[in-house]
């Protein structure tokens, strides 16, 4: 019995008019004019538009700025604040229960959240695949000239910054947000407004990455680097306002999840019971919270640089650029964790299940996690090896970026011995677990050659490191992105995914993955530089190779996305509660998921991997429990 | 009809020694295939042997394939063997496996060998590094330099291309890098504008040219040879055509390079040297930073 | 909802996606981009064909030729009259001749090293007339560089305190002016150079190098020789 009542649903030409995107968009656009000649108020007239653009960024960012409030302002986020300050009583009351409508608006359900996060991220993912297969075109030249430059270095920016800012929330976005509180045995994230708001967020930071190019682009690629960044085009502001909306998400969607983790466990669930999936989602939220802070204050500084004359970063007046690199690596390097992490945790989670088995060292592989998390934070520098950082310091990095390789190992450890023995079925989420291995193998013992200072003295800046960085972040995250979406969409949203179709997407995405990042590390080696469409005519072979295999792998995308729409859209075969065999909590409710998720909040008595250990399950719902906070 | 998790019955256990059989199988296929790499693949790594430090990279990533060799093969055999024994009958009723949670000794084994591997390779990169810098920039303060006398050419980044001085010949400045065999070279990478990076491949060389910072390399050149040299890091719209070829030449062609030079050097000589207040240009005095500033 | 409208959803949505997508990556392959100029060549003689090269360099471009009417740019004298283009064809194994007229005041440069002609024919430009082997840096206001073919010609700037200078382009030779004129050599084999400008002379950006310096079809473009 649940303890709130359903709001009733209204009708739809009240859901249309009322607080949700159509009025977000139009507020939006609303609140960037206030910006805009708000800000020509303190500056006074404006020239024209493009004058301004060259002249007055200020006028852009408060623009922008504006335009987040309004498009806040009309999602109806601003409502709760004032009726509390009015004196109403705390609620949830925009949890709608029912209804299309709730996805695209302020919905405080975090499995509405979820799935929000989930087809918001995914577009983005192909407007960043799309500009990858822009790049590979260009590519297929020596002297590439599909592209004028100054757009082609624009496209491989805003590929790489699409992909860094939306993927840092690829997975904690999504699946966290849904399964964390089910996991745990609660009805709610810790602060539900504060979740949705990290989503639309994101959305229109997405919205404003999207638009750089008709400002003139910006030519830093997605590290950002003064001072170049202060002497671009307006397009530039739209990267930092993109990047610092990212870190204010990203800080908020941590910070949710180490509350929620923290605080709201059912009973019996002790740290050591813990799904190993909880883990990896604390160990990245703990980076979230300290790393992405220190991004927006980087881009704070850049944007002041940029609109009121401070010298942050300009040498001449007393600045440095290496203030910029050490901020952006501080936070840089963690990032890339951030991106690592739920992979990690994915596949250990996902493992047992296939296997069979119980999670082979479970407090190993926990380790391994949080000891990449503090790790993470003493390797930055290796990205400024032969940039003229004092010569004392390489040793001391090298090292340090060594040694992480050392908890990442023990994820391996764990998942190699969880398959030892086991009953492996190869369903199409373990394929994608399996293939991880390979990738993050490949992956960080090219990383091992990078962060050896000799080493990199060649491969800094080249190819190298960019095949080094698909690897683990692709191979890794995004694989572990898939696996998660064909283990858990169906519990989700209550339909199957064409299991065929997904094999076929899990090869096809494999073989073209590998043949299109394998060659890039001998063009590295043989000397190609990163974001560079003009190379070296003997390295023609292997770029054509490249960019094929890249069309291919994009091709293997629109077969995963037909899958998508098909089987969701169309075929809408029920699926079973527990397709899996899955003792995790989540498959022993029904799919989808009810909105309070649990009629009675669950006593836990051991951890979701007792395969092979006896029927019983791991938690139990005793007569009389509690109905549990709402 | 919904899996049952509670209902999946044990397997009977199984008690072939697949463990011993993996690690006989790692042990033979390492023995066989590192050396192979060391060997054959080591030939091919790069930059090449243009230079002194150009061979040492070339010995350190041949030291580094070849220890990375057998932990690929270990997962390559583990996976191989480990995915085609233990998958699970097709079609049939969903079976646990046995409930192995822990084994300490693998543990303890593993978490040593790693660390093994991995301090080794620090260590044997340091050691590397500290000889000479591996040809790295080391920024103003350098430690790792070579001992003997050096010859000073300053590298100028500017959007977008690189020029050259030659304080030893009197402050000659040029577009084409030409440098004398046999020689050791102190670099100072220096940028007038933005972040450029200085790389020449064949060299072995990589020094990021920072505004207003001096960053020392250091090469020792070989016989002579063409050599690219590359902007590698983003500065902008023409980074991507920021390249020129540089050459080594011996002592008399160096010689009668110079001179060359020199003559076109000549007529724009005086501006190079005169004070701002003398009607100089602002920027010459700048762009030798001072070796004493630090950096970052 | 039924199959049929399904469908058709679906479709649109595709539809409207690829559309959408189709004017993005057209709209890219020409923004910020240059169309070509093929500079016409003097003498129908074949193996060594001369060519007459002439543009001018402009304080302001103005409203006629951008949407950013007070950006500094190079334009082309075409069969058509003076163009915004710096995209230039050029013949292979060709004499070039150049006249250049600047119609912009001094920045100076930022490396005096480029303010010593270099790599056109006889390394010496002449300035009004005047052979020069190099000019004041002080007072350099544009290149013309092409570091491919190690072509740097600098051109002095217009006095500070000059009668009828110009404003927006396209100048005349009433408004003041420095004529640069020198020759130089296309290679035979052909090739893909850029050119651009050293001067940091892109007012209003940091190290004045943002803007219209880091823009083809105005102070940027290319020189594509064809055999």
């Amino acid at each position: 019995m649940t303890a709130v009542a359903a709001t009733p649903q209204q009708p739809i030409w009240r859901r249309l008019i009322g607080f949700n995107l159509l009025t977000g968009i139009v507020l939006g656009i609303g609140g960037w004019y206030v910006g805009w000649f708000g800000a020509h108020a303190v500056v006074g007239p404006s020239i024209d538009y493009f004058g301004d653009i060259d002249y007055n960024e200020l006028s852009v960012y408060l623009a922008y700025l504006g335009g987040v409030v309004g498009f806040l302002v009309g999602l109806g986020f601003f409502n709760y604040p004032f009726a509390r300050l009015r004196g109403y009583p705390p609620s949830l009351r925009e949890k709608e229960t029912a209804g299309w409508t709730r996805y695209f608006g302020l919905c405080t359900d975090h499995k509405v959240v979820g799935i929000q996060y989930l087809w918001g991220i995914g577009l983005f993912f192909f407007i960043g695949g799309l500009n990858a297969m822009l790049i590979r075109t260009e590519q297929l030249s020596p002297h590439g000239q599909v592209f004028p430059m100054g757009t082609y270095l624009t496209i491989v920016g805003m590929h790489g910054t699409m992909m860094m800012g939306m993927m840092t929330s690829g997975i904690l976005g999504p699946f966290a947000n849904y399964l964390v509180p089910i996991m745990i045995g609660a009805r709610r994230m810790a602060f539900p407004r504060i979740e949705a708001l990290t989503f639309w967020i994101l959305m229109a930071a997405g919205a404003i990455l999207t638009t750089t190019i008709f400002f003139g682009g910006f030519p830093t690629g997605w590290t950002g680097y003064a001072p170049l960044s202060n002497e671009a085009n307006a397009g530039m502001d739209n990267y930092v306002l993109f990047f610092a909306l990212v870190g204010i998400s990203m800080t908020l969607l941590g910070l949710n999840m180490i509350a929620t983790i923290l605080t709201m466990r059912a009973p019996g669930l002790t740290w050591t019971r813990l799904p190993i999936f909880v883990w990896g989602v604390l160990s990245t939220a703990v980076l979230m919270v300290l790393a992405a802070p220190v991004l927006v204050a980087t881009l704070s500084m850049e944007a002041l640089d940029r609109t009121a004359q401070t010298s942050f970063f300009v040498t001449a007046a007393g600045g440095s650029n290496y203030l910029y690199q050490n901020l952006f690596w501080v936070f840089g390097h963690p990032e890339v964790y951030i991106l690592a992490l739920p992979g990690f945790g994915i596949v250990l989670e996902l493992l047992p299940v296939f296997s069979r088995k119980p999670l082979w060292g479970y407090r190993l592989a926990v380790a391994g996690l949080l000891g990449v998390s503090l790790l993470s934070w003493f390797v930055w520098q290796h990205h400024l090896f032969v940039s003229g950082i004092n010569g004392d310091l390489r040793p001391f990095y090298m090292l340090s970026t060594e040694l992480i390789s050392i908890p990442t190992g023990f994820t391996f450890l764990c998942g190699m011995m969880t398959l030892w023995r086991g009953q492996i079925r190869f369903t199409v989420p373990m394929l994608f677990c399996l293939a991880w291995f390979f990738n993050f193998l490949l992956g960080g013992l090219s990383g091992v050659f990078l962060s050896d200072v000799p080493s990199d003295v060649t491969t800094h800046g080249s190819f190298f490191s960019m095949a080094h960085f698909h690897y683990t972040i692709m191979g890794g995250l995004v694989f572990t992105f898939f696996a998660a979406i064909y283990y858990w969409v169906p519990k989700m949203t209550g339909w199957e995914l064409h299991q065929g179709l997904g094999k076929i997407h899990f090869w096809t995405m494999f073989i073209f993955f590998n043949s299109t990042f394998a060659p890039l590390f001998a063009a590295g080696f043989l000397g190609q530089p990163r974001r560079t469409p003009v190379y070296s005519g003997s390295l023609k072979f292997l770029n054509d190779w490249v960019s094929v295999s890249a069309f291919l792998l994009g091709i293997s995308m629109l077969i995963f996305l037909f899958n998508l729409i098909w089987s969701l859209g169309f075929v809408k075969k029920p699926a079973v509660a527990n397709p899996w065999a899955s003792r995790s909590i989540e498959f022993q409710l029904p799919s989808p998921v009810p909105v309070h998720n649990f009629d009675r909040i669950p006593v836990f008595s051991s951890d979701p991997y007792g395969y092979g250990e006896g029927p019983a399950p791991n938690w139990v719902v005793p007569a009389g429990a509690p109905a549990g906070r709402e | 009809m919904a899996a049952d998790p509670a209902a999946a019955p044990r397997r009977p256990t199984d008690s072939t020694n697949h463990g011993l059989r993996v690690v006989v199988a790692w042990l033979v296929l390492s023995a066989v295939a590192t050396p192979l790499v060391a060997i054959f693949v080591g030939r091919l790594i790069p930059p090449g042997n243009g230079s002194v430090q150009g061979t040492e990279q070339v010995f350190d990533n041949t030291w580094m394939v070849s220890v990375v060799t057998p932990v690929i093969c270990l997962l390559a055999v583990f996976f191989v063997y480990g995915l085609f024994s233990f998958r699970a009958a097709p079609g049939a009723a969903v079976v646990d496996g046995p409930p192995l949670r822990n084994d300490s000794q693998i543990q303890v084994l593993w978490i040593v060998i790693t660390s093994v591997i991995v301090l080794f390779l620090a260590g044997f990169g340091s050691y590397e590094l500290l000889q000479n810098g591996a040809g790295g920039g080391q920024g103003p303060n350098p430690v790792a330099i070579p001992s003997g006398p050096k010859m000073q050419v300053q590298v100028i980044g500017q959007q977008w291309q690189f020029t050259y001085r030659y304080p030893s010949l009197g402050g000659l400045e040029s577009n084409q890098l030409v440098l004398p065999a046999n020689t050791d070279i102190e670099l100072h990478v220096t940028s007038l504008d933005v972040v450029h990076s200085f790389w020449a491949y064949e060299l072995g060389v990589k020094a990021d040219a920072n505004p207003g910072v001096d960053n020392v390399a250091y090469v020792f050149t070989k016989g002579p040879e063409t050599f690219h040299v590359r902007c590698a890091e983003l500065c902008g719209l023409w980074h991507p055509y920021m390249f020129n070829n540089g050459r080594v030449v011996d002592s008399a062609q160096f010689h009668a390079w110079a001179a060359k030079q020199q003559k076109l050097y000549a007529a724009i000589k005086p501006f190079v040297n005169k004070s701002p207040d003398q009607g100089g240009t602002p920027y010459a005095h700048t762009y030798l930073p001072q070796p004493q500033r630090r950096a970052g | 909802m039924r199959l049929g409208i399904k469908l058709l959803l679906v479709a649109a949505v595709v539809a409207a996606a690829g559309v959408m997508i189709g004017f993005y990556v057209s709209d890219l392959t020409t923004l910020a981009g240059s169309p070509a100029y093929s500079v016409p060549v003097q003498n129908a003689s074949s193996g060594h064909p001369v060519v007459n090269l002439e543009f001018q360099t402009v304080a302001a471009i103005g409203p006629k030729f951008s949407q950013n009417p007070d950006w500094v740019s190079y334009l082309i004298k075409t069969t058509s009259g003076w163009k915004r283009e710096t995209v230039w064809n050029l013949p292979a194994n060709a004499t070039v001749h150049v006249t250049w007229l600047n119609f912009d005041g001094a920045s100076g440069l930022r490396n005096p090293f480029l303010a010593r002609p270099q790599g056109m024919v006889g390394n010496s430009i002449k300035v009004d007339g005047k052979t020069a082997d190099h000019i004041d840096p002080n007072d350099a206001s544009h290149t013309f560089a092409v570091p491919a073919l190690g072509i740097i010609a600098a051109a002095p700037g217009v006095a500070d305190d000059a009668k009828n200078q110009c404003g927006f382009a396209p100048c005349s030779l009433s408004n003041a002016h420095r004529t640069v004129t020198f020759t130089f050599h296309t290679p035979a084999k052909g090739g893909h150079f850029r050119w651009q400008c050293f001067v940091p002379c892109a007012a209003g950006w940091i190290d004045g190098f943002g803007g219209p310096m880091q823009t083809i079809g105005y102070m940027d473009g290319f020189l594509n020789v064809r055999a």
